[in-house]
């Protein structure tokens, strides 16, 4: 009896991570993306369903409470959040899944602390989840606004992350060494606090790496998890974490090693070097930038053969999007074409620009990647920048900036370029933009939805 | 015993291998959701959670793997909504005003 139950639930284990593959394998088109996930979901749902009759488990009231309280909350949550707070709730929601992996690996290690090399993994994936859940949860306050979004550097900050990471590390090992449970307090506080330390003088531009870095780290913690249970009497839960797990630390790997290279820097660079924090001094820039107004940019858009649209954080934060969407539609209705321009790390994650955009209804197939529409921008007429910074600052071309070989939108090349700004201040990274002092590029002042809401009215006035 | 251990090892390093060539090529355009569905996925963590909770034996243990089972569960949906809703934005056939 007790065997024929788990064969069917180790059956369905196969199967949920068969289709998780093949869920994870239509994330690679936009067609069938959407039935991917349907699926990977019914997976999902199928193997914690037959979890439940696990031979040997008990506590089934707190398990199914757990499970109601956690499955309405996120549910409830992740439905009523408005799309524009996408970024926060992506890094909620993996920090969640970096602490129950903490929790689990606790749980391991107060109730089969007996063999090193499974606690050890324990350990490890206890070290991991704690520093995902911390750092994660730093990043949703930052993203939300509760917490500022610049590098937030204390002193002595190397020395004082590094020490706070050994000594906690050490707890970990005394647990191992002594096989005494009372270190794991002193283990867990010191790891969240690493996780703390270790996102705070992370700057919000940077937030694509950490987000992907911080999901890669979740997926380990919880393969790591999965390598101790193993051992266990419902090990086959364990095989199933393992490669979910696995699965997820690659493609999470692979993700944030793309984002740092959209920034032509190295992962370590992002999280270790509080970038942002100071500014760039002693160089002087020629030009002035020079004001323009809603109608005479109108008037220019209108006569463009092309328009191009760079749109980056400030079209975020002021949810321009529908305005930008009808701005668009405008102009092609007047035969102009429009393309949008959208640069990797535009925005707060991964993909963050194209999520907006789609938002607004605008089809994806206007839609260009950096390395797709940089030849255009030469034979472009205007490109309208909208509250993006560093990722069109041609500073990336001047040896000895800060900037220097990253990857950017050439928009100076065009034949005018419009910047949509909220004021004179200087980008993330704390540089002055060079564009905004070339001679073909003009400031638009104001908030991204009021500025491109002018360009609006002006259009349909002319 | 070790034998388990060794067995989740060669399954990692494939499922490594799987993972890193099945999204070797997603457009920029699907970063958000792959991010967000590779999220999800994490998300198995809660069985995991079952487990301990279900297995475990007194108060401490209980308690941490009650936390567990709650976070699991908000990974688990919030990832698969967070999804849901991205890719429903994609998706051309639902939305007003797109190009056929």
């Amino acid at each position: 009896m007790t065997d024929w139950v788990s064969d069917t639930i180790d059956a369905v284990y196969v199967v949920a991570v068969l289709v998780f593959i093949l869920g994870l394998k239509a994330m690679s088109s936009p067609v069938t993306a959407r039935r991917g996930i349907v699926y990977a979901g019914v997976a999902m749902l199928i193997a914690v369903v037959v979890t439940f009759f696990s031979p040997g488990l008990s506590n089934f009231a707190l398990i199914a409470l757990g499970v109601a309280i956690g499955g309405l909350g996120g549910w409830y949550w992740a439905r009523v959040v408005k799309m524009t707070a996408m970024p926060q709730m992506v890094a909620m929601f993996n920090g969640m899944g970096g602490g129950a992996a903490a929790a689990i690996a606790a749980v391991e290690l107060l109730s089969t602390l007996s063999n090193q090399v499974t606690s050890g993994l324990s350990v490890a994936g206890a070290i991991i989840g704690s520093i995902s859940i911390a750092g994660s949860m730093i990043a949703f306050l930052k993203l939300q606004g509760w917490l500022p979004s610049k590098a937030i550097v204390l002193p002595a900050r190397q020395f004082v992350n590094i020490a706070v990471l050994i000594v906690g590390v050490g707890f970990g090992v005394s647990t191992l060494w002594t096989m005494n449970v009372v270190w794991l307090l002193p283990f867990f506080v010191l790891l969240l606090l690493y996780g703390v330390l270790l996102t705070l003088p992370i700057g919000g531009a940077d937030m694509p790496v950490v987000i992907a870095l911080f999901n890669a780290l979740t997926g380990v913690a919880v393969a790591l998890d999965g390598f101790a249970l193993v051992n266990g009497p419902l090990g086959d839960a364990g095989y199933a974490m393992v490669i979910a797990g696995t699965l997820v630390g690659a493609s999470g790997s692979l993700l944030t090693l793309l984002m740092a290279k959209a920034m032509n820097r190295s992962v370590g660079n992002v999280f270790f070097s509080a970038f942002g924090a100071t500014e760039e001094t002693g160089v002087a820039i020629k030009g002035s930038m020079k004001p323009i107004e809603a109608t005479d940019v109108a008037a220019m858009m209108e006569y463009a053969n092309q328009v191009i649209i760079a749109p980056g954080y400030g079209m975020a934060v002021a949810q321009a999007q529908g305005k930008v969407r009808e701005l668009a539609d405008l102009l092609e209705s007047k035969g102009v074409a429009v393309k949008f321009a959208i640069h990797p790390v535009a925005g707060r994650m991964p993909g963050h620009m194209n999520v907006l955009l789609a938002e607004a209804g605008i089809s994806y197939d206007k839609l260009f990647d950096r390395d797709e529409i940089n030849a255009e921008f030469p034979n472009t007429d205007v490109v309208l920048v909208i509250g993006a910074n560093d990722v069109v600052n041609p500073a990336a071309h001047r040896q000895g900036s800060p900037l220097f070989g990253m990857p950017i939108l050439d928009v100076e090349q065009a034949k005018n370029v419009i910047v949509i700004k909220r004021g004179q201040g200087k980008g993330f990274a704390g540089i002055e933009n060079d564009l905004f002092y070339r001679d073909n590029c003009h400031m638009l002042y104001g908030d991204a939805q009021a500025a491109v809401g002018k360009l609006v009215v002006a259009l349909k006035q002319s | 015993m070790a034998a388990d251990i060794w067995t989740a090892l060669f399954i990692a390093l494939l499922a490594f291998f799987v993972g890193y060539e099945v999204i070797s090529r997603v457009p920029v355009l699907l970063h958000t959701p792959l991010m967000s569905g590779s999220n999800f996925i994490h998300g198995i963590v809660l069985v995991g959670g079952i487990v301990a909770l279900g297995l475990a034996t007194n108060t401490a243990e209980e308690a941490i793997g009650f936390i567990a089972v709650v976070m699991g569960a908000m990974n688990v949906t919030g990832g698969y909504v967070v999804t849901e809703r991205i890719l429903a934005m994609f998706d051309r056939s639902k939305r007003p005003g797109a190009k056929p």
